[in-house]
């Protein structure tokens, strides 16, 4: 199969890339549109290092051939906040020692928002049971079962 | 304690911010002009001889660079302790996997394609897969009779004592590999050029390692090597040495093609080339008094070390101080032995043959409470070292340590003993699940043994930026475990500036001096007090210079240095180590001052056995220790944490599987490690007491979780179904045909 032209919305931008129809969505991600803070951890989707939104669903960009996304509306680590304007996720990331070695840490966020999304108010059960499609090596989950928790709040806070 | 304004406080992550957003640059993330990426042909067979390299049709071979043994302009070696790792496989190969020659092309695509189409013909010859083979040296896979290094350590009249026993206990106990699996693969970039030099950007833990080895690689003057760590994605000391391999093969291929070239592992190769924890397997023999007394013990170590010898000495060297765990011993012999198989290497991971012998010591420990009826607790209690006491290396404890202290904070903690009596009365009359909990103490030594530090002789460095921040020059490095944060808490609490203030310098060996390895638990005690020292230099410095007075805020301390910067050039104090008073170490005897300091810690393990499943689950964990002062409570906790659960996937999930020397199950597929629902609540207390020889009282904490959590789970599993089992790790498969077949728990069975 030849070059095919491909268009994406990734974190609210129209991105049009020319490339293999059977091109990984994390290739495309790092590799074309320079957005290299998805991770590859593993390749076969057990990992979820690579872990994005894809009209709003999670998924692992590693399993994903660009075909599929096409017209689709991706958001990764890059869209949830930068610098001044951090996520609440990636605030209590941050403060609750979330984060160690940084490497699981982008799918961990996003895995994290979008759990929050679906249910804003998850106990400790369901936040394990939303993430365990993301593995850490480093902090053996607990500051970032806190962080989850501790998002839940302000993200409460935010909006009384 | 408790003065201090940033020390001790849970300061923010140096680089947690541009971690959280995705923008922290980790070797794969990095692209340079023209780059090539590069990959590796390795050898199917596990030992033989290189008969020949075809290339085979179908594939454009001019568009390649190749690299083979031949190409390599210096020694070709991997430089750690002996010199018997080849860089590539010249003539012989050792182990599967072993790589043989190097591919660089502009397309990353091609690789594979490539990488299958090179032939390697062989004379295949036989091999050695267990370390009993290895022992009966036949045949002989390295040196004169398998052995990579052996000690003897001896400590009273072992011999004479036996005879005063009332009880004699013997056991043996055995633990297999463990792949490290950092989320991060290893990677690498090289470029050269004859006026630059080499330049090697990589995933690593020690620069200097990296540095050494390719300067003996290339045969490069040392200042045109330079060798840069790039964020790194977890290590757990599987970039301690791995990362001199892969770096030495991309600047071969940066050489030879004049070019940048980059070569990143996937997860399969990662898994089934790079180093794993040393197996093991220890026999205890115990004479013990009726009342519970260890009168003596002889100890016999073995580590299964791979195909060269690596970082094996030193793993088995730590391996044998800490086999008789945090006990007083008035007698012990151990003799410990690292022999060559022809599995690839392993290598140092987190605990460094401290959780092989601790494993061994805390599970012959409850078998002796069992021979004795006396209860594991009990028995420990009766035995913990005390102020005064000598370690099993003739160490006098000079610590006002309180190791029972910690023993009734964890039993007290876990609910130990109602649990302990409730859960035997319960068992009796459960069918389908059974509980238990059990407990190990243990302690772990803090930097380099022995004469170590004093070889290393680390040097560190301050400076400040020409806009007036604090910048700490060390070769120490972050790879998730706050080594960036803790050393800036350090120089900014002694400089008296705020935390935000001070930044690291790069990691990168043209800049930094050699503060030695990240590595052994070192970093907080050992290169936080050369910091502190340094820092102190600087300060001095300043105030000598009329620039600054004392009672000074962080903008007067930046205007000052800015000002003196502006005058002078530059602003920079050095420390070099010295080893803390009355320390000496006898390398032939192995008696002496085996570390600075020593972190104490006892866990608590409660477990939920299915006996229809043989499914083990983890219910509560519960983790009490002592590692001077905590810099960090929230770095400190999740280090505890992180290792908890890397114990308990040593313990329960993590097998490597192996056939005829190769890794079947090189993929998080089927090499299990612990989800987010796998892991108990860890609870982590520390009995924090500023006894450490580190900057405000620290000493070394990274490794000591992953020591306890394996010998307590089982000595719980013990507990819930009343049957021993002594290797590491218990699968339910391994269970299943324990509990019905009667067979012994065995190691991974080989395909």
């Amino acid at each position: 199969m030849s070059v095919q032209h491909y268009s994406l919305v990734v974190n609210g931008e129209l991105k049009r890339v020319a490339t293999h129809p059977m091109a990984r969505l994390l290739d495309v991600l790092r590799c074309d549109l320079l957005l290299t803070g998805t991770k590859e951890g593993c390749g076969e989707g057990e990992c979820g290092a690579c872990s994005v939104l894809l009209n709003g669903e999670l998924v692992n960009s590693c399993l994903i051939p660009v075909a599929q996304a096409d017209g689709a509306e991706i958001e990764t680590v890059e869209g949830l906040g930068a610098n001044e304007q951090l996520h609440a996720v990636q605030r209590a990331f941050l403060e609750c020692g979330g984060a160690q070695c940084g490497m699981c840490t982008p799918g961990m966020l996003v895995a994290s928002a979008h759990l929050l999304r679906k249910n804003p108010h998850p106990d400790l059960a369901a936040i394990r049971e939303g993430l365990n499609g993301n593995l850490c090596r480093c902090t053996g989950y607990m500051r970032i079962f806190e962080a989850v928790e501790r998002a839940v709040t302000s993200v409460g806070e935010e909006r009384a | 304690m408790g003065q201090e304004r940033i020390v001790g406080k849970p300061v923010l992550r140096k680089e947690g911010v541009a971690k959280v957003c995705g923008r922290a640059q980790y070797i794969d993330d990095l692209t340079l002009p023209e780059m090539l990426y590069g990959a590796t042909v390795r050898s199917s067979i596990a030992r033989g001889r290189i008969l020949g390299i075809e290339f085979g049709v179908g594939v454009p071979w001019d568009e390649f660079v190749i690299v083979t043994a031949t190409d390599i302009p210096g020694e070709n070696e991997i430089a750690l302790i002996n010199h018997d790792w080849p860089c590539l496989a010249a003539e012989f190969v050792n182990h599967p996997e072993e790589p043989i020659a190097l591919l660089a092309h502009p397309d990353r695509h091609l690789l594979p394609k490539a990488v299958a189409a090179v032939r390697v013909t062989y004379e295949e010859w036989p091999a050695v897969f267990s370390m009993e083979e290895s022992e009966r040296a036949d045949p002989v896979v390295w040196g004169k009779d398998n052995v990579f290094k052996s000690f003897l350590m001896e400590k009273g009249d072992v011999d004479a004592m036996w005879s005063q026993a009332d009880r004699v206990v013997e056991g043996e106990y055995a633990t297999g590999a463990q792949e490290h699996l950092y989320i991060e693969n290893n990677g690498a970039i090289a470029a050269y050029s004859a006026d630059e030099g080499l330049t090697v950007w990589g995933s690593l833990q020690c620069p200097f390692y990296v540095h050494k080895s390719l300067v003996k690689m290339t045969g490069l003057p040392e200042e045109k090597v330079r060798i840069v760590q790039v964020e790194t994605g977890g290590a757990f000391g599987g970039k301690e040495d791995y990362p001199s391999m892969i770096g030495a093969h991309a600047a071969l291929l940066a050489m030879k093609s004049g070019k940048p070239v980059k070569i990143v592992y996937d997860r399969a190769e990662d898994m089934a080339a790079t180093t794993k924890r040393h197996p093991s397997r220890v026999r205890h023999r115990t004479a013990v008094t009726s009342d519970g007394k260890l009168l003596g013990a002889e100890i016999e170590i073995a580590l299964d070390g791979g195909a060269y010898s690596t970082l094996s000495a030193t793993v088995l060297s730590r391996a044998t101080i800490h086999a008789g765990g945090p006990y007083h011993w008035p007698n012990i012999r151990v003799r410990s032995k690292a022999l060559a198989t022809n599995y690839p290497p392993h290598g140092a991971f987190r605990g460094f043959g401290a959780p092989q012998s601790l494993f061994a010591i805390e599970r012959h420990m409850d078998h002796i409470a069992e021979a004795l009826g006396i209860a594991p607790d009990e028995l420990r209690r009766r035995n913990l070292l005390k102020p005064g006491q000598t370690t099993t290396t003739g160490q006098l404890i000079q610590e006002d340590i309180d190791l029972e202290r910690l023993m009734d904070r964890a039993l007290a903690e876990s609910d130990y003993h109602a649990k302990r009596e409730r859960f035997a009365r319960e068992n009796a009359g459960a069918r389908m699940k059974k509980k238990g909990i059990g407990l190990a103490a243990f302690l772990h030594g803090s930097g380099f043994t022995g004469s170590g530090e004093r070889y290393l002789n680390s040097l560190a460095a301050m400076d400040v930026t020409a806009e007036g921040k604090a910048r700490v020059l060390v070769s120490s490095t972050e790879f998730g475990q706050g080594t960036n944060t803790i050393l800036c808490q350090i120089a900014a609490e002694t400089l008296g500036i705020d935390y935000d203030a001070v930044e690291m310098g790069p990691p990168d060996t043209s800049v930094v001096p050699n503060t030695g390895p990240t590595v052994a638990s070192r970093t907080s005690m050992v290169v936080g007090k050369l910091v502190h020292s340094a820092a102190v230099g600087l300060k001095k410095t300043l105030l000598a210079s009329g620039l600054l007075h004392e009672g000074y805020a962080t903008d007067e301390f930046v205007l000052a240095a800015r000002t003196y910067v502006t005058q002078h050039g530059t602003l920079r104090a050095e420390s070099r180590y010295e080893a803390p008073p009355g320390v000496h170490w006898d390398d032939q005897q192995y008696r002496g001052e085996a570390y600075a300091a020593y972190a104490w810690a006892v866990y608590v393990a409660e477990v939920t056995v299915d006996m229809a499943t043989y499914g083990v689950v983890v219910d509560d964990f519960v983790a009490v220790q002592e590692v001077g002062r905590v810099l960090n409570p929230v770095l400190a906790t999740g280090q505890i944490e992180g290792g908890v659960a890397q114990g308990i996937g040593w313990a329960l999930y993590e097998k490597v599987v192996w056939g005829r020397g190769r890794m079947q199950n090189n993929q998080m597929t089927n090499y299990i490690i612990p989800t987010s629902q796998d892991i108990p609540p860890i609870r982590v207390f520390f009995e924090e007491r500023p006894l450490g020889h580190g900057a405000y009282g620290a000493k070394g904490i990274g490794e000591l979780p992953m020591d306890g959590p394996a010998p307590a789970i089982l000595n719980a599993i013990a507990h819930a179904t009343g049957k021993q089992f002594d290797c590491v790790p218990l699968l339910p498969e391994d269970m299943f045909r324990a509990m019905t077949v009667g067979e012994p728990a065995q190691e991974a069975v080989v395909l």
